[in-house]
C-alpha cells in the first residue's frame, strides 16, 4: 500500500510534466485508434458479406460485362434459391468529388436478396410502380439533403448523357456494418435507354448476384457455374461475396500496409515520450533511490517504484486517449465520407490500444529501472543537482 | 549570439538520452510527414511524365476516364480531319486512335488480382510518344497474337515476362517485346495491335483518340471547333492535363490522410519537445539566474532557450527528411482509384518537400519550445540565484 502511495505522489512531482506526458500519450494513443479503425474499416464491406450470396462477373475483368441471358442457365443449377442482376452505373452528380455508388438493379428481385437492407413495403411499391425510381441509404440521403420525392440528375460516365431520378425510397441497414451509402436505380431504365441509343451495349450486366440455400455449396457451385460458361465469348468468374469485396481491399493493398507500418510508428511517438519524461524522473531522483536503498529498500521497490509509475501514467494517457477517440471517431467519418460508408471503432481496437499503452509503460521504464538498480548507492548519494 | 549558440549546443549534449529522444520523436514526425508528400508527389509525378506538352486526348464528354470512353468511328474520322494535327516529315497524320480495356492479372508481391490496362494502338502510337520504345525483345508482328509489356507490369505481374502467353479476350497472346517510357504510366500497361485486340474484345469503336498539334498555342481554338461540332460529343484535353486528372481521387485520399495524420503525430511531437524544455528550464535555473545577474537580458534568455529547442528540432527534421529520402528506391505499386487500374509509381521527393519538412520541424521547435523559454526568461534573478 505504501509503494501505491509513493507512486502516486511520485508521478504528481512536476504536474506539468506529467500532465504533458498524459496529453502526448492521449494523443498518440487516439491516432493509434483512429489509424486502426481506418485499416479496419477498409473491411467492413466484407465482413458484412452473406454467406448466402455468390458474385458471378466477368472473368476478364470488372470493366466487362454479361449477357443477361446466363440467368436463366445459372438459375436452373441445383442449389441455386435465387438471382438477380447488377449494373455498375457510374454516373456524376454535379462534380466528381461526389462519388458513391450506383447500381442498376433488377427491382424485382435485387431487395429480395438482400435482406439487411430495410426499406417501408410502401416505398418497395412505389419504386417498383416507377421507371426512374431510386432506392437509396440513408447515409447518402444525409449526406446531401435528399429526402424521398426528390428529383436528382445524374450525368453518365460509363452510360452517356443526362440522367433524370426521382428518390422513391430510403433503405436503413439492419446491421452495424451494413453500407448505406448505395443509390439503386431499376436496370430497365438503362437498358430501354440503351436499347434506342446504343444497341449493342443492351442487354448486358455487370453482375449476377446468385443466392444459394446452402453456404457450404459455395464452391461447388461457383465452379459449375464457370465450367458453364467455359470457352464462351464472355467467361465467368465465381465467389462468394466476401472475397468479392476482398479483391477491392487487396487492389488498396499498399495504403492499408503503410497505415498499419504508421500505427506501429505512433507507438514509437508514445514510447519517445513516456521514456523521456521516465528518464528525466529517474536521474533526478538518483539520489533519492540511493537514500532509499540505505533506508533498507529492497532493489525491488525501487524497481516497483519507476515500473509503478510509468505504467500508471501509461494507463492516463492510454484512457484519456480511448476517451476522445470516439468524438474524433465521428468527426473522421464526416470528413471522409466518400472513402467509408462505415467508420466504426471496432472492440479489438480497443483492445491493442490498451495492449500498446501497457506494452509502452513497461519499455518507457526500461532505462531508468537500470539506471537506478546499476547505481551503487554510494555513488547515487554522492550525486548532488 | 554566438555565446548564445554554443551554451545551446553544450546544454543538448549534456543531456545526451533526452535531447536524443525529442530529436527522435521530431524526426519520426516529419519522416511520416515527408513520405505523405513524396508519395502524393511521385503519384503526380508519374502521371504528368505520361503526357506531352503538344499532344492532345480526345475522350467522350464526361467519361472521366479511357475505360469509361466510347468513340464511334464517325466522330473518329470528324477530328482526324481537324487542321492543327501535325504531319510527320513523311507527311503521316501524327493521330492515333486507340482502345483500352482492363484485363486481371495476380500480382507478385501479394498473389492477389489486380487490374491491368490493355491498351490497343496503331503505329502511330509510338511515333507521338517519342520516349517510349522497346528495351527488351521486339515489336510485334502484324496479324499475330503478340503483345508488348510495359516494364512495371513485367516486373509486379505474374507471368508477365518475355515468351510467356497471356489469355483474354478468347485468344492467347505472346509476350514479345518489353517497353520503357521514362518512369510514365505507359510502364504499367500491355500494348497490342488495336486491329487485333479491339475484334477479340468484341468492341469495333475507340476508347480514346491521341494526338499531336502543330503547336501547343493551336490547342484552345481546336478543342473550340471540336466541342461545339454538333456530330461530336467529346471532351478534348490537353495531354498532361488528362494524366494529371487521374491522380485526383488517390492523391486528395492520400492527402487528407497524410494530413490528419501528421497533425496529430505533431502535436505528439510537440508536446515531447515542451516537456524537454520545461526540464531544461527547470534544471538550470540557477544558471539562468547567474546569466540575468551577469547583465543578460530576459530576450536573450528567451532567445538562447527557443534557439535550443528550434536547434534540436532542426536536427529532428534532418534526420526525418534523410530518412524519407531512402523511400526513393522504394516502388509504390497500388491500384489507382481514378482508373481502376493497376500504377506502379516511386516516392519522390524535390526541393519543396525538404523545405515543407524543415518548416514544419522548425515550427514544432518554436511551438514547443515557447512557453518554456517564456517560463525561463520570467524568473526573478534573486529567486532563481537562490532555487535549490
Amino acid at each position: 500500500m505504501k509503494v501505491l502511495k509513493l507512486i502516486f505522489r511520485n508521478t504528481f512531482r512536476h504536474p506539468l510534466r506529467t500532465g504533458l506526458t498524459i496529453l502526448g500519450l492521449a494523443i498518440a494513443v487516439m491516432a493509434f485508434a483512429i489509424i486502426r479503425t481506418t485499416v479496419s474499416s477498409w473491411y467492413t464491406a466484407s465482413q458484412a458479406a452473406s454467406p448466402n450470396r455468390l458474385i458471378t462477373r466477368s472473368a476478364v475483368s470488372l470493366a466487362f460485362t454479361l449477357p443477361i441471358a446466363y440467368k436463366e442457365k445459372i438459375v436452373k443449377i441445383e442449389g441455386v434459391s435465387g438471382i438477380s442482376h447488377a449494373m455498375w452505373f457510374g454516373g456524376i452528380y454535379v462534380d466528381p468529388k461526389n462519388f458513391f455508388p450506383q447500381f442498376a438493379v433488377d427491382g424485382d428481385t435485387y431487395m429480395g436478396l438482400y435482406p439487411e437492407y430495410i426499406i417501408p413495403p410502401k416505398q418497395m411499391e412505389d419504386f417498383l410502380k416507377q421507371k426512374n425510381a431510386i432506392i437509396i441509404g440513408r447515409r447518402l440521403a444525409d449526406r446531401f439533403g435528399w429526402s424521398l420525392g426528390d428529383q436528382v440528375r445524374l450525368t453518365g460516365t460509363i452510360f452517356p448523357g443526362d440522367w433524370d431520378f426521382v428518390i422513391r425510397g430510403i433503405y436503413s441497414g439492419a446491421e452495424e456494418n451494413t453500407d448505406e451509402t448505395i443509390w439503386h436505380m431499376r436496370y430497365d431504365y438503362l437498358d430501354e435507354r440503351m436499347r434506342t441509343e446504343m444497341p449493342g451495349r443492351a442487354g448486358q450486366v455487370g453482375s449476377f448476384v446468385v443466392q444459394i440455400a446452402d453456404p457450404s455449396q459455395s464452391a461447388a457451385i461457383s465452379q459449375q457455374i464457370d465450367a458453364m460458361f467455359e470457352n464462351s465469348s464472355a467467361e465467368t468468374l465465381t465467389e462468394t461475396e466476401e472475397s468479392f469485396m476482398l479483391s477491392f481491399v487487396s487492389m488498396a493493398s499498399s495504403i492499408v500496409t503503410g497505415l498499419q507500418i504508421i500505427s506501429v510508428l505512433v507507438i514509437g511517438i508514445i514510447l519517445l515520450v513516456l521514456g523521456n519524461t521516465m528518464a528525466m524522473t529517474a536521474r533526478e531522483r538518483i539520489s533519492e533511490y540511493a537514500v532509499m536503498k540505505t533506508l533498507g529498500f529492497r532493489p525491488l521497490h525501487v524497481v516497483g517504484l519507476i515500473i509503478g509509475e510509468s505504467l500508471f501514467i501509461a494507463a492516463l494517457g492510454g484512457a484519456m486517449g480511448l476517451l476522445v477517440t470516439f468524438p474524433i471517431a465521428r468527426l473522421v467519418q464526416a470528413a471522409m465520407a466518400d472513402f467509408f460508408p462505415v467508420f466504426k471503432v471496432q472492440p479489438i481496437t480497443l483492445v491493442l490500444a490498451v495492449l500498446a499503452s501497457f506494452a509502452v509503460g513497461l519499455m518507457a521504464a526500461v532505462f531508468p529501472t537500470l539506471k537506478a538498480v546499476r547505481t551503487p548507492i554510494v555513488e547515487g548519494l554522492r550525486i548532488i543537482d | 549570439m554566438p555565446l548564445l549558440v554554443s551554451y545551446t549546443l553544450k546544454n543538448i549534449l549534456a543531456r545526451k538520452l533526452t535531447s536524443l529522444m525529442t530529436i527522435f520523436g521530431i524526426a519520426l514526425v516529419v519522416f511520416v510527414f515527408s513520405a505523405v508528400l513524396m508519395l502524393t508527389h511521385g503519384l503526380g509525378q508519374t502521371l504528368v511524365s505520361t503526357g506531352y506538352d503538344d499532344n492532345v486526348i480526345i475522350i467522350r464528354r464526361a467519361s472521366q476516364t479511357e475505360i469509361q470512353s466510347i468513340i464511334p468511328r464517325a466522330m473518329a474520322n470528324t477530328a482526324k480531319a481537324d487542321p492543327a494535327i501535325k504531319r510527320d516529315s513523311d507527311g503521316t497524320l501524327l493521330f492515333a486512335n486507340e482502345i483500352l480495356v482492363l484485363i486481371v492479372k495476380n500480382k507478385k508481391s501479394s498473389g492477389e488480382p489486380s487490374n491491368i490496362p490493355v491498351r490497343g494502338v496503331t503505329e502511330i502510337s509510338m511515333k507521338i510518344r517519342p520516349d517510349t520504345r522497346i528495351v527488351d525483345g521486339r515489336m510485334w508482328k502484324e496479324g499475330t497474337s503478340e503483345i508488348i509489356v510495359g516494364r512495371k507490369i513485367q516486373q509486379n505481374f505474374e507471368g508477365c515476362s518475355l515468351g510467356q502467353q497471356i489469355k483474354f479476350g478468347g485468344r492467347s497472346w505472346t509476350i514479345v517485346g518489353v517497353i520503357e517510357s521514362g518512369g510514365s504510366a505507359f510502364e504499367s500497361e500491355i500494348w497490342g495491335d488495336y486491329n487485333q485486340l479491339a475484334p477479340a474484345f468484341d468492341r469495333p469503336i475507340f476508347s480514346s483518340l491521341t494526338m499531336t498539334l502543330n503547336s501547343p498555342q493551336d490547342f484552345d481554338a481546336m478543342k473550340e471547333r471540336l466541342e461545339n461540332d454538333p456530330r461530336m460529343t467529346v471532351e478534348v484535353k490537353r495531354e498532361k492535363q488528362y494524366y494529371e486528372d487521374q491522380s485526383r481521387f488517390t492523391t486528395v485520399f492520400i492527402n487528407i490522410l497524410g494530413t490528419i495524420i501528421s497533425i496529430v503525430f505533431s502535436l505528439g511531437a510537440i508536446v515531447g519537445a515542451m516537456i524537454t524544455m520545461y526540464s531544461s528550464v527547470a534544471n538550470r535555473t540557477i544558471e539562468i539566474g547567474t546569466l540575468r545577474a551577469l547583465g543578460f537580458r530576459r530576450r536573450n534568455i528567451l532567445a538562447a532557450f527557443l534557439v535550443e529547442s528550434v536547434m534540436i528540432a532542426s536536427i529532428g527534421g534532418v534526420l526525418g527528411i534523410a530518412g524519407a529520402s531512402v523511400l526513393q528506391f522504394v516502388e509504390v505499386s497500388t491500384t489507382n482509384w481514378d482508373t481502376f487500374a493497376e500504377l506502379a509509381f516511386s516516392f519522390e521527393t524535390s526541393s519543396g518537400i525538404v523545405l515543407k519538412g524543415m518548416i514544419f520541424a522548425v515550427v514544432m521547435g518554436i511551438v514547443g519550445g515557447f512557453f518554456p523559454a517564456v517560463r525561463a526568461s520570467r524568473f526573478r534573478i534573486v529567486n532563481a540565484l537562490r532555487a535549490k
